[in-house]
């Protein structure tokens, strides 16, 4: 995936095992890996007369903020898929919260 | 039958009104466990109670408990055509009315749950396939995945292959303590099944979305669990620790958000990080012995009457 990734123009399998060379993996090995990334959805492939070429369906960049998005997404009808170490906090709060810190780092080790 | 129905009704309103003062109660951040334990027997409790009423007052005068009577009814309906003269039409288009209902609550509630357990694992496997991809691990935070984003989080994915994940923003907030007290919350979560607790809730919340009752039950455990999850940590790591790792995670959401979605994101949970820092921070003695043996029999109580009503006549 970081081969299509860091790619702009779509690949195909071989081009993907070319850049993938220095991990000596198998032809087959590559094709069925990106098989399978296409029919997740993370990966899109149209037909370039013999072979399938591959391109990513979204940016890393689009898929690490979806990832965020659903981790700090805590309010509202949220899923409970996941479970976030601290929900989202109002203004106020974070003032509050940003006094109290600061008072308690004026007297550490107690 | 209808002394059954009495204290069914009895038992739904009384989980309805117990939720209403358990959601605005102090004592459950003292012991969070206990109060876990009462929600779960208040919402099965309810469903149990409010489908048994609708059915009991289906129900044939038989001795039998609500399951018995529903089926005597039932068989009265088939060999009805023979016997047309038995009984008032009204009643049985009113006792036909609660079947109905009763069925339709039950199926509701079953449905919804199922559903909403569907939703939940299939967001999962599309995260965990994600962060398969986009995801790598870092000495600096042994047993998690890190996910390069500036912004400050850190979540577990529950689940059989469970995943406990944190954000590069989260490695340059904290510092090494901090951060060995955050992965410690959230081994608690993954090893405690807290997802578990929280699910019925939520497909509560699915089938009355209309109902403020289910929403502020749904955030009362949510908040009840992050507490016992600190509660766990606390054990491992010195409290204060973790107090400051809520500190800068509460005041980075805020001032920081990294885009304009993440933002509008502040609605709900008012006040809960400062609710978990104070408690961390001075902490309060637990519940004494009786009360935990009170809140223990409500529990029970609350399953066990309306459960045993379906077989036991009254």
């Amino acid at each position: 995936m970081d081969v299509l990734w860091d790619t702009a123009s779509p690949l195909t399998v071989r081009e993907v095992s070319e850049r993938l060379a220095e991990r000596e993996l198998a032809h087959t090995t590559v094709m069925t890996v990106l098989d399978r990334l296409a029919k997740k959805g993370f990966a899109q492939r149209e037909r370039d007369g013999r072979a399938w070429q591959y391109r990513p369906a979204a940016s890393r960049e689009a898929y690490v903020t979806e990832l965020m998005l659903s981790a700090l997404d805590q309010a509202g009808d949220r899923q409970a898929a996941l479970a976030s170490f601290a929900r989202s906090v109002t203004d106020s709060e974070a003032r509050a919260l940003r006094s109290a810190l600061e008072a308690f780092e004026d007297r550490p080790g107690d | 039958m209808l002394v059954t129905v009495g204290v069914l009704t009895a038992v739904a309103m009384t989980a309805v009104t117990g939720a209403t003062m358990l959601a605005s109660a102090a004592w459950p951040g003292r012991a969070p466990a206990a109060a876990i334990l009462l929600w779960q027997a208040l919402g099965l409790g309810w469903g149990l109670a409010a489908v048994g009423a609708l059915a009991a007052l289906a129900a044939r005068p038989a001795h039998t408990g609500v399951a018995g009577g529903v089926l005597a009814f039932a068989g009265d309906a088939v060999g009805q055509a023979a016997d047309p003269a038995r009984e008032p039409i009204a009643l049985t288009a009113f006792r036909v009315t609660c079947l109905v209902l009763a069925v339709a609550l039950l199926a509701l509630l079953c449905w919804v749950l199922a559903a909403v357990c569907a939703a939940v694992l299939r967001t999962r496997r599309r995260h965990r396939a994600l962060l398969t991809l986009l995801a790598r691990g870092d000495p600096k935070a042994p047993g998690a995945l890190v996910l390069d984003h500036p912004a400050a989080a850190a979540y577990c994915l529950p689940g059989l292959r469970s995943r406990i994940v944190i954000s590069a923003g989260t490695l340059d907030l904290l510092d090494p303590a901090e951060l060995a007290a955050v992965l410690a919350h959230e081994r608690a979560h993954v090893r405690e099944r807290h997802d578990l607790v929280l699910l019925p809730f939520t497909a509560l919340c699915r089938a009355f979305p209309r109902c403020g009752v289910t929403f502020r039950a749904q955030h009362a455990v949510a908040l009840l669990v992050e507490m016992l999850a600190d509660d766990r940590a606390r054990r491992a790591r010195p409290a204060r620790e973790l107090a400051t790792a809520l500190m800068r995670f509460g005041v980075a959401g805020a001032s920081a958000p990294p885009s304009g979605a993440l933002a509008a994101t502040a609605a709900g949970g008012q006040g809960d990080v400062t609710a978990r820092v104070t408690r961390l921070l001075e902490p309060q003695p637990g519940l004494s012995r009786l009360l935990w043996v009170g809140v223990c029999c409500s529990a029970l109580v609350l399953v066990v009457v309306p459960a045993a009503l379906f077989v036991i006549p009254l």
